[in-house]
């Protein structure tokens, strides 16, 4: 099946009636998200052959329906290594992907709405300066002169003129589309039943079409990604997490940066078209695949638009969404190999927010994968710390 | 045992008639409608000072609109009836609603959606000028403030409205400059045996085309539409038949190409879907008796499926009968028998008009790139096509995904049927296999302050809520 030059895999192969398609691949992906994604695009890269298999359509799930902040900023010390590489891709998006995926370096604002907010600001942009994240504070009358859309309450910020924003709902089936042009087998709509590892391979099926056998396995599988390390004895306090999300009709341009808050709650962009995208509070699940905003994540989060940004108090909000995403309790995410088998690499559980890292951890895992290291300290990502830390493990 | 709460969204023939059942049944129904008055669209009342003879509003159908607005006015006493009232979310057992500059919720047991019908709209070049309407609004523009669309109105697409509407306009002083049938001249002929379904329909649809034809309004089938034309507001209107070019100078134009559901409150309810060959449209799975897939929910009219105005009073009966059945009620099946053989009478003829009246089977693959399908978004045939090229795109929610179609104020509800034919079209696959939309709260545009003010105070964001 595999191109013994190249190492790509046919984008389609012809099916045997009522045969189940066997292929041979070095990696086998499971979760066509951003991570995985990205991760099938790099392998390929290195020239290893790539199987990326997918529930649904690539790049549909929390990849594709989050907020698009491509922020560094605020993000714990250990992932800034992690952010600062995801950049340097950002940078260069198209060259990766074909598209610009609408990204902007707007620049990204923490606003502050007490002098404590304010101080603890001033403490992270000192310890980021360590990590060459350059921060800029401004607040009183030069932040209103700056920033004349923000609330009363919003008295100061931490500026970030190197993060921005993107469209996922461009950006993350892009990655998918760029792995397949690269020879990646990329499998869509393929509900994987069986997953063991026998005689020194991985053995992943749908039960029914495909049999994919590889010498890697990545676990790519978001909130669902414990159905799949379960079964090799990997377990994590894994839960599901559910964003309420609103997009305002197009109103007329009022602010170039893309907006959180010190102490969460909101967050919000403009579009290049006037729409205004927003985020904070959550919603509830609607099945095993779906989430939807609650009537109270509505409230609590048009209450804070309103707040945050006066010039959308009268403005309409044509759609509110969620999406589902895999938390931890200490809002890190797991990447690593498996305590139980080191050709198992587990990348899931971003706590909403792995769009910008995501493309990074894709790179990473090529390279774990096929040079053995990647570069970056992995230890405070890794699955262990939850067996280490019982305390922190929900009942 | 608490007495149920029975929730009608609609006060069109569908949702009154469910609401005459629910009474009658000892009970005090609400009855939610985005209207000022009671009748929905095809019964749609003029404001309350604005006084108008109902033969002169209703036509033939005053005798049917005055039986039923009649009577659901005459019960208003025993209902909890909210006019000018949105539900814009549906969650579990409650509905989020928008009234009067108030957003609050109400909870249900029972859930009646008779959530009507708007024009299917099939876009064609020029459409986006003023004074091009769809055929519904040029209609209630006639019924609610006797207004024409313009002095010199052109009706194009196709459906029974077509017609009906031209000859509103002609019997109201309106000067109709052309009637344009896209659908094929024999067509009407071939459906006339399955129109005997119902035969004074049928008739009445005869009358029309014969006062029109008195009247001397020039009558066109066979025809694509080309282009409607003008500077900054429509004047003329070009078609194509039997491959020879015309063009006529107009004011306005009204344009539709059949109904379409309105299922958005269905979806968000949670109701299973499946594709209606007749509507060529998904819709929700309705049970013959108004049962949906959702226990508690219930389907009637033509938000359900086009079945028209007097199927929508038997099925708003029908699915209230249900509901009352549900609730522990014992109904005869004397009341229940004739209301499912009507049924399947209205079915005949709705198929019949499908065959008079079909839906342009070469729209998509006739429509220019540069038409712009999706107004809001202002996305183009083109982009469409593009899209789906480029990325292997076969599925409508991607597509929206990818090209913003659906995402603008309406959500959809205009662009949609247009968008996913010529998805089907540019990948070669059947109308269904592009799937559906999945819909989203608000149904329409909310305005942030007023869900703003009803919010609880704001708290302390929880920890695990830190993220964005």
């Amino acid at each position: 099946m595999i191109d013994a030059t190249t190492g790509e895999l046919p984008s389609s192969a012809p099916t045997v009636g009522g045969q189940i398609e066997k292929i041979h691949a070095d990696v086998a992906i499971i979760g066509g998200g951003i991570v995985g994604s990205s991760a099938a695009l790099f392998l390929r890269r290195l020239g290893l052959s790539v199987v990326l298999l997918e529930r649904g359509l690539c790049g549909a799930a929390a990849s594709g329906v989050n907020y698009g902040g491509v922020r560094t900023q605020g993000r714990a010390m250990s992932q800034l290594p992690l952010a600062m590489r995801s950049r340097r891709i950002w940078a260069a998006l198209p060259s990766y992907i074909g598209i610009d995926g609408e990204y902007v370096v707007s620049g990204h604002l923490k606003i502050a709405r007490s002098e404590a907010d304010m101080a603890r600001l001033e403490t992270y942009a000192e310890v980021a300066r360590d990590h060459g994240l350059h921060l800029e504070l401004i607040s009183g009358a030069a932040f209103r002169r700056a920033h004349p859309w923000a609330g009363a309450k919003a008295m100061g910020a931490s500026y970030c003129a190197e993060d921005g924003h993107a469209n996922p709902r461009l950006v993350s089936p892009a990655f998918a589309r760029a792995a397949r042009a690269a020879g990646a087998r990329v499998v869509e709509h393929c509900t994987i039943t069986e997953v063991a590892h026998t005689g020194g391979r991985f053995v992943v099926s749908d039960g029914r079409s495909l049999e994919v056998s590889s010498q890697w396995l990545l676990n790519c599988a978001g909130a669902w990604a414990l159905d799949i390390s379960q079964r090799f004895g990997d377990s994590a306090p894994l839960t599901s997490i559910h964003p309420g999300m609103a997009v305002t009709e197009a109103v007329p341009r009022f602010m170039d940066v893309n907006v959180g808050v010190e102490g969460g709650g909101i967050y919000g962009r403009q579009t290049a078209r006037g729409n205004c995208v927003m985020g904070g509070s959550r919603g509830a699940s609607t099945g095993p695949l779906y989430a939807a905003p609650t009537a109270k994540a509505i409230a609590e989060l048009c209450q804070r638009m309103a707040e945050l940004f006066p010039a959308l108090a009268h403005a309409h909000v044509i759609r509110f969404w969620s999406g589902v995403e895999g938390s931890l309790p200490d809002h890190q995410p797991i990447i690593g190999a498996s305590p139980n088998n080191p050709n198992l690499i587990h990348a899931f559980g971003f706590c909403g927010a792995g769009f910008q890292t995501g493309p990074a951890v894709g790179e990473l895992l090529a390279e774990l994968v096929h040079h053995g290291h990647c570069g970056i300290d992995l230890a405070p990502f890794a699955l262990s710390r939850f067996s280490e830390l019982p305390s922190l493990v929900p009942s | 045992m608490t007495t149920p709460r029975f929730v009608i969204v609609g006060a069109g023939p569908a949702g009154m008639r469910a609401a005459e059942q629910l009474v009658t049944a000892g009970y005090r129904p609400t009855v939610i409608d985005e209207a000022a008055r009671h009748g929905g669209q095809i019964y749609r009342q003029p404001p309350a000072s604005f006084q108008r003879e109902r033969k002169d509003l209703y036509g033939f159908e005053a005798g049917k609109a005055a039986a039923v607005l009649d009577r659901f006015a005459a019960l208003l006493p025993q209902i909890d009836y909210r006019p000018n009232t949105l539900v814009w979310q549906v969650e579990r057992n409650n509905l989020q609603l928008l009234s009067n500059g108030r957003d609050e919720a109400l909870g249900f047991d029972a859930l009646i959606l008779a959530t009507g019908a708007t024009d299917r709209v099939l876009p064609f070049p020029g459409w986006t000028l003023p004074g091009v309407y769809t055929l519904g609004a040029a209609q209630v523009a006639l019924k609610y403030q006797a207004c024409l669309i313009g002095p010199r109105v052109v009706f194009a697409g196709t459906g029974p409205l077509l017609y009906l509407v031209a000859w509103q306009y002609v019997n109201h002083g309106g000067q109709v400059a052309a009637v344009l049938d896209t659908a094929p001249a024999g067509a009407m002929l071939k459906a006339a045996p399955g129109m005997l379904a119902r035969p004074e329909v049928a008739a009445k649809g005869a009358y029309y085309l014969a006062r029109l034809r008195l009247s001397g309004v020039p009558l066109h089938s066979n025809v694509s539409l080309l282009r409607a034309e003008g500077s900054s507001r429509v004047e003329s209107i070009s078609w194509q038949q039997d491959g020879v070019k015309h063009a006529l100078a107009c004011d306005a134009i009204g344009i539709g190409h059949g109904l379409r559901s309105e299922t958005q409150l269905a979806d968000l309810a949670g109701c299973a879907f499946e594709f209606n060959e007749t509507d060529q449209a998904w819709l929700p799975v309705q049970q013959p008796d108004g049962r949906s897939s959702v226990r508690g929910v219930y389907l009637a009219g033509d938000g359900a499926s086009i079945l028209g105005a007097d199927a929508a009073e038997l099925s708003g009966a029908r699915a209230a009968l249900s509901a009352l059945e549900d609730a522990g009620h014992v109904v005869p099946q004397t009341l229940l028998a004739p209301l499912d053989a009507a049924r399947l009478k209205h079915q005949r003829f709705r198929a019949a008009m499908e065959q008079a009246f079909p839906v342009p089977v070469r729209w998509a693959a006739e429509a220019p790139d540069a038409l712009i399908v999706c107004r809001c978004e202002e996305i183009t045939a083109s982009e469409l096509r593009l899209c789906a090229k480029a990325t292997g795109t076969r599925e409508i929610n991607r597509l929206k995904a990818l090209t913003r179609i659906g995402m603008g104020r309406c959500q959809g509800r205009m662009c949609a049927a247009a968008a996913a034919r010529l998805l089907a079209d540019e990948v070669g696959c059947e109308l269904k296999d592009v799937g559906r939309l999945r819909s989203q709260a608000p149904v329409k545009p909310l305005p942030i302050w007023l869900v703003h003010d009803a919010a609880v105070q704001a708290e302390t964001v929880p920890y695990e809520e830190r993220d964005d």
